[in-house]
């Protein structure tokens, strides 16, 4: 299956420094894993689903992305979750768009007449081994203690090239091991595996003299950096 | 920006729940017992209890511990915590001068094999968005102060590499065991939020 690239990253989903949320809380003592017995549920059936569509978890994460404010927001963690195991269902055609809302409201005592079902349209992504960890054969392009600068593109469909660091001068800290590359995997357009840097940024590079003094790290994949000279 | 149907949001999200099982189950396609039985191991197997016995072995393991700085993944697979959403694990030391902290900005990736499915502030939007911004201040709101001199690192998780912080070991826990100390770390304190308390 290919995914309509069109539709972009910088929505709602990549959050870090933007403003108008409010205040945090103290952790609350004891709460529970899940709050209701539906949340356990919704995050079951959303680790079944991506199994039976044959989907990878970069391609969730857009899928995720994909959900308007509403969706993404309107019913926490676990209810977008299941917005977009729904959106990944729809999309595999293992379910009809129409389909859990027509049992919805039959459940709730709303006869409607349920939509057929779809066409299979299983996704050709065959991962070449478990998990998101790849050896590959070649050289890292930065070294540590190097400065690089983050590209400052926004990039259509999947990325993991957060918005706050785009255009930013930092420093590579650590190597880690090289990765599938989200920005292909989520497309089911190949793996890619990359090398992938944890760089870090000084809080005056990333929101001026007048910032908290700290410092960010942030795990950047080799595509999504440039040398700085 | 594409979207699932917007009119099945007014019913709620348990009924929703609910009618995705139906429709699953009743093809033979998803098996109610699978469903069970992750619930089962996300509520009762996998949890902070894995980390917490991760850091009270650093603590009063001298060589584990510089093992565990050196090389996370390694050491925690030696106890058997390396597996989904927890494949490439850091670990950050936090000192008197030095505090780490973890945040996802792009969603809620977190150690699951280490710490269980992420406590709900750490996926509010608020968290998500001002760690990166203003982490002394959501810290201060969240009921940890940091003195002026304490130099913060945020670790945003953008990859498949997840953090671990061990936390400080309090003072006046010299004379004891890791099986003593393991139930006085919390998860809070493994990701940055909350030091660990002296009993």
């Amino acid at each position: 299956m290919r995914i309509d690239k069109s539709d972009v990253m910088d929505g709602i989903a990549d959050m870090g420094g933007t403003e108008g949320w409010g205040p945090t809380h103290p952790p609350r003592i004891d709460e529970p894993v899940f709050e209701e017995p539906w949340e356990g549920r919704a995050f079951a059936l959303t680790l079944l689903s991506l199994r039976l569509a044959g989907w990878n978890v970069d391609a969730f994460r857009h899928a995720e992305e994909r959900l308007d404010r509403r969706a993404y927001l309107g019913d926490g963690y676990y209810g977008r979750l299941l917005n977009a195991a729904e959106l990944v269902l729809t999309e595999s055609g293992v379910l009809a768009p129409s389909a859990i809302e027509a049992r919805a409201r039959n459940l709730c005592g709303e006869p409607v007449e349920e939509p057929p079902l779809p066409q299979p349209a299983k996704s050709y992504y065959a991962p070449t081994a478990e998990g998101s960890l790849r050896t590959i054969d070649a050289t890292p392009a930065f070294a540590v203690g190097e400065r690089v600068r983050a590209k400052n593109e926004s990039l259509a469909g999947h990325t993991r090239l957060a918005r706050y660091v785009r255009g930013h001068t930092g420093v590579v800290v650590a190597i880690q091991p090289a990765s599938v590359l989200p920005d292909t995997n989520a497309h089911f357009l190949g793996e890619n595996p990359q090398f992938v840097y944890s760089v870090r940024f000084d809080s005056s590079e990333l929101w001026g003299a007048d910032a908290e003094p700290f410092a960010v790290t942030i795990e950047m994949f080799e595509s999504y950096l440039e040398k700085t000279t | 920006v594409t979207t699932t149907d917007k009119s099945a949001y007014g019913i709620p999200p348990s009924v929703r729940t609910e009618a995705l099982e139906q429709l699953l189950t009743e093809r033979g396609l998803v098996d109610s017992k699978a469903v069970d039985a992750i619930i089962t191991t996300y509520e009762s197997n996998v949890g902070p209890l894995n980390g917490a016995k991760v850091i009270a072995k650093a603590w009063t393991d001298p060589e584990y511990r510089r093992w565990l700085l050196d090389d996370g993944t390694a050491a925690i697979r030696e106890l058997g915590f390396i597996g989904l959403q927890t494949e490439h694990v850091v670990v950050v030391e936090n000192t008197a001068t030095s505090h780490h902290v973890v945040v996802c900005t792009l969603c809620s990736c977190y150690p699951w094999q280490l710490l269980g499915l992420p406590p709900s502030w750490y996926k509010v939007p608020a968290y998500r968005a001002r760690m990166v911004k203003e982490p002394r201040k959501v810290l201060s709101e969240m009921g940890l102060e940091l003195a002026a001199d304490v130099q913060i690192t945020v670790h945003d998780s953008s990859s498949e590499v997840r953090w671990l912080v061990l936390p400080e070991r309090p003072a006046s826990t010299e004379g004891l065991s890791a099986e003593q100390l393991v139930p006085l770390i919390t998860r809070d304190a493994m990701v940055g939020v909350a030091k660990v308390a002296a009993p």
